[in-house]
């Protein structure tokens, strides 16, 4: 029998098929969509949930008895059984719906770092870390008289992890890291970072927005506490996120919002508040997201992670030789280990000048400093140009960036 | 020259291009070409923050007329720049608060004034009209 091993199963042209939004034409040109870290497009099954959803049996979740919403309220709990699947963690109620990445770091901030916390304690973040992964702890910070650190990044975009181990202490009570950088494409070695920040007796938050439709997540092989993620960047509805948290933690948490569903019982003298995970959704939810959220699981899973991660890498590999071996770039992160996102600066051209004449040749990258300004400063740069690419791109949309890059080094001459 | 022969002067002068490339070709030389603003300007009185990129704007009066030097650290924005200071500068304040800006949109580049475009060129043009109402009532008073 022959066997193939250099070669994946990958139908790139029927899974162009699933995304409608990529055969349209931008400025005379067929789109090429570079800016999936930001987020990424939608295949026609999440498309139809939503659509199933409105035009089927939309219906306030949980507490009606009438067959709409029984059947809404399945399938919302349909997806939290995804998710938890999804993160292989231990149990549905650990699972919490957020509006988004950013939500779900400030609930943990505000609830557990608000609770826990107290003067003189640390919180370490990283060098690499989303505004949304820094804000929310500075603002806590600020109220209860906390010291934020941050573990360095070196010159090829990793964390500097020996000066992560001496700046752990018993001080140290959070460590909020990333596990995939956005604006440089680093995989950070969490497991790792997990592994020591529990030694030295402090719970840690993954940020996983950008890793989630990458890499294949395990919260409790890398025994996160508390694991964060956006529907919108794994090919999910915008408007929508996750927060996983061990059981224990949540259990002794704070509720964050006061509201409709997250209550046992109300009085005007005491409210008791409902079980995990209902006691950190109050309000009505977003059903309908939730619903399609399912839907987008089910088709990455569909295709496999481990086929798309190892897609995406040739894609990589490909940008990065191409783009890196022209005249005046220079690769912003070069980590051993990245997920698909090629950070980059052509000499004496502004990002935004790169960013305009790839627009008017239909291609979509993003530029600036990404939400991160710190790493900017790392690199004593003001932005760069991101390419990031998902299991829909294609080598040959790689050489028309290439071609869209000659063009603007002519123009810019 | 008023205003509005300067904006239909650079209409008429955008209509010799039938593609992107000839348009942008030229606004990346007009942004080559602007006169850099002195550096003692380029401080953070008169930056216009874009998320993208920055844009100084300076305005003085000289006799009855408000004169504009400005500068951007990309050069389409400089371009788009220079087009903007050629409009309105040397007009007096009453003419710049009561001018109505639409050659942007006749040669196709109102995108560069919508709010995603982060550049602080939309900024820009608010901070050129209160440059006008501001020297107009400095006038008046």
């Amino acid at each position: 029998m022959m066997t193939t091993t250099s070669t994946i199963p990958f139908d790139i042209e029927r899974i162009r098929a699933d995304f409608p939004i990529l055969d349209q034409e931008i400025n005379g040109r067929k789109l090429v969509y570079f800016d999936n870290a930001a987020t990424t497009q939608k295949p026609i099954p999440v498309i139809e949930a939503l659509m199933n959803y409105y035009r089927g049996y939309n219906a306030n979740i949980h507490r009606g008895i009438h067959t709409l919403a029984e059947k809404a309220t399945a399938d919302f709990e349909a997806s939290r059984r995804a998710v938890r699947d999804f993160l292989n963690a231990p149990s549905a109620e650990e699972i919490i719906f957020t509006s988004g990445t950013t939500m779900s770091i400030n609930l943990v901030a505000q609830t557990y770092g608000r609770h826990f916390l107290k003067e003189g304690d640390e919180i370490i973040i990283s060098g690499l870390e989303h505004h949304s992964n820094i804000v929310p702890w500075q603002m806590l910070a600020g109220e209860k008289g906390l010291t934020i650190r941050a573990i360095p990044v070196l010159e090829n975009g990793e964390l500097d992890l020996y000066t992560f181990e001496g700046m752990l202490s018993e001080r140290t009570k959070i460590v909020a890291v990333n596990h995939a950088s956005n604006s440089l494409g680093t995989v950070n070695p969490v497991k790792e970072i997990i592994a020591k920040a529990h030694a030295a007796g402090a719970v840690v938050l993954i940020d996983g927005a950008q890793a989630s439709s990458h890499l294949d997540i395990d919260v409790q092989d890398l025994d996160a506490d508390f694991y964060a993620l956006s529907a919108h960047k794994i090919y999910g509805p915008t408007g929508l996120g996750v927060l996983y948290g061990k059981r224990a933690l949540l259990e002794a948490m704070p509720p964050y919002m006061g509201g409709g569903e997250m209550i046992k019982e109300v009085t005007f003298e005491k409210t008791t508040y409902n079980d995990l995970p209902y006691k950190f959704e109050a309000g009505t939810p977003n059903i309908a997201d939730v619903v399609a959220l399912k839907a987008a699981i089910d088709y990455i899973t569909s295709i496999g992670k481990p086929n798309i991660a190892a897609y995406e890498h040739q894609l990589l590999q490909y940008a990065t030789e191409q783009i890196g071996q022209m005249d005046g770039i220079r690769l912003i992160g070069q980590a051993k280990e990245k997920i698909s996102v090629l950070s980059f600066v052509l000499e004496g051209v502004h990002h935004q000048d790169i960013g305009i004449i790839l627009d008017q040749q239909g291609i979509a990258v993003r530029t600036g400093h990404h939400c991160t300004q710190p790493v900017m400063d790392r690199f004593c740069i003001l932005g760069t140009t991101r390419a990031s690419f998902a299991m829909y791109n294609t080598m040959e949309e790689i050489d028309k960036l290439v071609a869209g890059l000659q063009r603007v080094k002519k123009l810019m001459a | 020259m008023t205003i509005n022969e300067t904006q239909d002067e650079i209409i008429e002068e955008f209509e010799l291009f039938d593609d992107w490339e000839g348009k942008y070709e030229y606004i990346i030389d007009l942004g080559k070409k602007l006169t850099p603003l002195d550096e003692q300007y380029k401080t953070e009185d008169h930056i216009i923050k874009g998320c993208q990129s920055r844009v100084w704007l300076h305005a003085a009066l000289q006799g009855d007329r408000v004169i504009f030097t400005a500068d951007s650290d990309a050069i389409i924005v400089k371009g788009l720049i220079s087009m903007l200071v050629r409009v309105y500068s040397g007009h007096t304040p009453d003419e710049i608060v009561n001018s109505d800006l639409y050659f942007m949109e006749k040669v196709g580049l109102q995108q560069h004034l919508a709010q995603t475009r982060s550049n602080g060129l939309a900024s820009m043009v608010k901070q050129m009209k209160t440059y006008g109402l501001a020297f107009s009532a400095l006038q008046k008073g």
